[in-house]
This record gives C-alpha cells, sequence and structure tokens, in this order.
C-alpha cells in the first residue's frame, strides 16, 4: 500500500520537475528542477530495495554533477530568459519525437514480452547490495570499471594541462605588467 | 503490523525534529556565552536568568521581522533555497542512531529512524546536497556579494566532501559495513577499542572537513563581512535567513553525531555511565571543540584554504588508505 502511494508521489514529482526542465525558459528554474528532478530519482532505487545505488545517485548526480552545471552558469545572467533561436522547427520536432518513441519501444520491448529478468541475482545468502555490486564490478564487469577509471585519469590529466599553461605566472602580476606597457 | 511502523517512524521523526530543532536554537545562545566568557564579556544578560529567554527574543524578533524579497531576484527559487538548508540536514539525520536500544512497557524501541545498511554514506550524501541552498540563493539574489559568497561555499563544500570521504574511507575498510550501528558495535570492548587510536589520523582529518562542511571558523568564508557582507545570505531578512542558521546548528549536531560514533565509540556504556550519557557527553564537547576553535582562531583565506584541502588534506587521506590496505592485508 505504502510503496504504492510512496511510487506514484514519486513518478508525478518527477514528471513534473523533468517538465518544467523541458518546458521553462529561465535556466534557474531549469537548473533547480533537474536537480530537484535528481533526488526524487533516487526514492524508486529506495523503493525497489537498492539503498547502495539510491545514494549513489544523490551524492553523484544531486551532489557532484548538478553542482557543477550551477558553477558554470554562475557566468552567465541566469535571470533572464533564454531566448531560443529555432530555425527548422519541423525537422526538430520530427526528430525529438522519433528519438522519444525510440526510447520508450527499447526500454519497454523487454519489459512487454516478460523477458526481463536479472544476470546475476543475489545467490548468497545474507549478503547486502553493495557487496553484491562490489562482487559484480571486481569480477564479471572488471575490464570495463578499470578501463572507466583510466578514461577518467586521462580526462583528469588533460583537464589540468589546459588550464596550467600559465601556471608559473600570477594573474595579478601579469596584469602589472600589462599596465606598466601601457604606460611606457 | 504496518500501521505500528508507520505510527513509530511518524513518532520518531516529530521527536527528532523538535529535539534537535531546540538544540539548535538552545546552541546559539550557549555560543555566544561561550564566546563572551572566552572574550572576558558577559554575553546576553538581560532577558531572563543569564539572558536564557534571550532565545525566545531572537526567534519573536525574527518571526515578526518584515519579510523582504528583493524586486529583481527570482522569487520562486529566492523563496525555496532557505527551506533547503534545513530539510537537507534533518533528513540526513533519517539514518543516524542516536542513542543505544531501549525498552518501553515491553516495546523495543530503536532510535534510529530508518535503519538502512548504508547509513554513513546517507548521511554524507543527503547533507552534501544541503549545499543547494546556499547555491541557489546566491544566484537568485541578482547580487554581487550573494554570488561571490555561493561560489565561495560551494566550492568550499564540494572540495571538502571529497576530504571527508576519503577520511572515512579508511575506518570503513577496517570495520568492513557502512552501517552506523555496526560501526558502533566494532567499538564495543571499551576505550581501548575506540577508532581514533587506530586512525588517529583519519579522524583528524574528518574534524577538519567537519568544520569545512559546516562553514565554521576557521573555514566559515560566508562570514568574511570585509569581503562580501554576508556572502549568500546578504539579501535575507526574518526568518528566512533564521532558516539557513537552523540548517546550520543542525549540520553541526549531525557531525558531531558522525565524529562520536565513527572514532569515539558511539553510544556504548563506558565503565558505570550508560551509553545514552555517553554519547551526550561526546556531543557536547565537539560542539563547545566547535565554539573554542572559533573564539581561537582567525578566518584563512579561500585560497589557502584550497591549498590546504587539495593539496595537503587530500594527499594525507590517500597516504592514509594506503597504509590501512597495507597493514589489512
Amino acid at each position: 500500500m505504502f510503496e504504492v502511494i510512496a511510487f506514484y508521489t514519486f513518478s508525478i514529482l518527477t514528471i513534473i520537475m523533468f517538465g518544467i526542465v523541458v518546458f521553462s525558459k529561465n535556466a534557474l528554474y531549469a537548473m533547480s528542477a533537474l536537480a530537484g528532478g535528481m533526488i526524487f530519482i533516487s526514492g524508486f532505487f529506495f523503493l525497489l530495495g537498492a539503498e547502495f545505488l539510491g545514494v549513489v545517485q544523490i551524492v553523484v548526480y544531486s551532489g557532484a554533477v548538478m553542482a557543477l552545471y550551477a558553477f558554470g552558469m554562475m557566468f552567465f545572467d541566469t535571470t533572464r530568459d533564454v531566448k531560443e533561436n529555432i530555425h527548422y522547427k519541423k525537422v526538430l520536432y520530427s526528430l525529438s519525437i522519433i528519438s522519444a518513441v525510440l526510447i520508450v519501444i527499447i526500454m519497454s520491448a523487454p519489459i512487454y514480452s516478460a523477458n526481463i529478468e536479472s544476470l546475476y541475482p543475489s545467490v548468497i545468502e545474507g549478503v547486502g547490495n553493495i557487496q553484491m555490486v562490489g562482487l559484480v564490478l571486481f569480477t564479471k564487469y572488471l575490464i570495463p570499471f578499470e578501463l572507466a577509471a583510466v578514461m577518467l585519469l586521462v580526462s583528469m590529466i588533460s583537464g589540468i594541462l589546459l588550464v596550467s599553461k600559465r601556471m608559473e605566472m600570477n594573474l595579478t602580476q601579469e596584469d602589472h605588467y600589462e599596465e606598466k606597457g601601457e604606460i611606457i | 503490523m504496518d500501521w505500528a511502523i508507520v505510527i513509530e517512524t511518524v513518532i520518531k521523526t516529530v521527536i527528532v525534529l523538535s529535539v534537535v530543532a531546540g538544540m539548535a536554537a538552545f546552541a546559539t545562545w550557549i555560543e555566544r556565552k561561550v564566546l563572551a566568557y572566552m572574550q572576558r564579556r558577559l554575553g546576553p544578560m538581560n532577558v531572563g536568568p543569564h539572558g536564557v529567554l534571550q532565545l525566545a527574543a531572537d526567534g519573536i524578533k525574527l518571526f515578526t521581522k518584515e519579510d523582504i524579497v528583493p524586486q529583481h531576484a527570482v522569487k520562486p527559487i529566492f523563496k525555496i533555497a532557505p527551506v533547503i538548508a534545513p530539510v537537507c540536514a534533518f533528513t540526513a539525520m533519517a539514518a543516524v542512531p542516536f542513542f543505544p536500544e531501549f525498552t518501553v512497557f515491553g516495546y523495543t524501541v530503536t532510535p534510529i529512524i530508518s535503519d538502512i545498511n548504508v547509513g554513513i554514506l546517507f548521511v554524507m550524501g543527503v547533507a552534501s546536497a544541503g549545499m543547494y541552498a546556499p547555491l541557489l540563493a546566491g544566484m537568485s539574489s541578482t547580487n554581487k556579494w550573494a554570488l561571490l559568497g555561493a561560489a565561495r561555499t560551494v566550492i568550499q563544500l564540494l572540495s571538502f566532501e571529497v576530504v571527508s570521504g576519503l577520511a572515512l574511507l579508511a575506518p570503513i575498510m577496517m570495520i568492513g559495513s557502512l552501517s552506523l550501528i555496526d560501526i558502533n558495535d566494532y567499538q564495543i570492548g571499551g576505550i581501548g577499542s575506540w577508532l581514533v587510536w587506530s586512525q588517529p589520523m583519519a579522524f583528524l582529518l574528518f574534524v577538519i572537513a567537519g568544520f569545512a562542511e559546516t562553514n565554521r571558523t576557521p573555514f566559515d568564508l560566508i562570514e568574511y563581512e570585509a569581503e562580501i557582507v554576508s556572502g549568500y545570505a546578504t539579501d535575507y531578512s526574518g526568518m528566512r535567513w533564521g532558516l539557513f542558521f537552523v540548517g546550520e546548528y543542525a549540520n553541526m549536531i549531525t557531525v558531531s553525531f558522525l565524529v562520536s560514533i565513527m572514532f569515539l565509540g558511539g553510544y556504548n556504556p563506558l565503565w558505570i555511565i550508560p551509553g545514552a550519557v555517553m554519547i551526550l557527553i561526546k556531543i557536547s564537547a565537539f560542539i563547545f571543540l566547535f565554539l573554542w576553535v572559533r573564539a581561537a582562531w582567525p578566518h584563512v583565506r579561500p585560497d589557502q584554504m584550497m591549498w590546504l584541502c587539495w593539496k595537503i588534506l587530500m594527499p594525507l587521506a590517500l597516504l592514509n588508505i594506503l597504509i590501512t590496505g597495507i597493514v589489512l592485508i
């Protein structure tokens, strides 16, 4: 009973939130609604008994990803409405409708044919879902996991390289030199 | 059966909300008194005995003050932002076991709202979602100081989140569980089995990160009056500002509980002192430490803070994990 109530509450809230994200013209509204929607999605994980994934959803998406988006948005004036500049409305609408239908078909086909089952059901008794995630990650999916880690490392190093081109020169010093140059 | 659990949870939630909100309000008075005595002043004295009723006076002032919303602010977000701070702080407490189990009229009560087996991760994650309060407040105020303050607060929370997560990893590796109840039971054998002895480095790092995550001095960059007025809270008045305040104090209490349970033996009884009293002593001592540091230390600059976080604390935390791993193997 309570699970049903909770499920419908979370579904309605999530749909409203993501609706705001898509339809709102104000970047600040869209951003806050996206963050809220991410948190509501974690409710589904808790309902399904996957507490670990639910918390990871909160930490990763709401805690880290959205905060970085918000940081990027601090450089713009988020209080004004965004003027959208769309030239080919028909192409845009048909493409978005086709992709939406495709995603729905891809996601619902296995459920419709009742062909969905977990590849690695937790066969061991008394093992929580953190331990199961760990077991599967470090046995079956070890190589993709490590590859993802290496990719993250590469992107981190390249990010540092891009930023640190003129790290040895202080920004304020630079301004000082430029001023001097103008005077001379 | 179902209804019994629902009613029990609702009662626990109401108790936690009212008691912690009361404690948070009381902590403001304690803070003013402690700071005053450390600076050889008297602090609030006029309202009630030793100024205890100053709390009520402050509360009345906050509730009856005119509520001003700036003309050019993004109004809905501006109004939602202060609510996020206490909501996240109190939600995080849902997974904190406050006291040991006790029995009332033959009914065993576990003083934790929801015993999920990823307790510590939940508390840290939800508390970190509380950074949306300063973030949205700063972005919706359309005020330069608010925006700068929000940027500072958020970057501070995000950076020290890394340190506190890595610091907690080492003791969790030893215990092998994320549940706060398991963590508490691991240290059941008296003072010698407290994790602070086997993980002193993790304890120190977590306490420093705790100061940063609750925006306390020496890391209270938002209260640099000389630089950014009052940070993200510049445009707020009355109870909207009060909500940020309640959130901050609730977070302080959560961090004190986390440190006591993780490193200082939690609510295990010691000698003849029962467990509930033990944890209250630890929490009070820790909150006093928060106030003591505020009285004794100056602010740090934002660049010094970032330098401390990324160049000193994070490598130390990684080293700590490495050494713990080697010792465990």
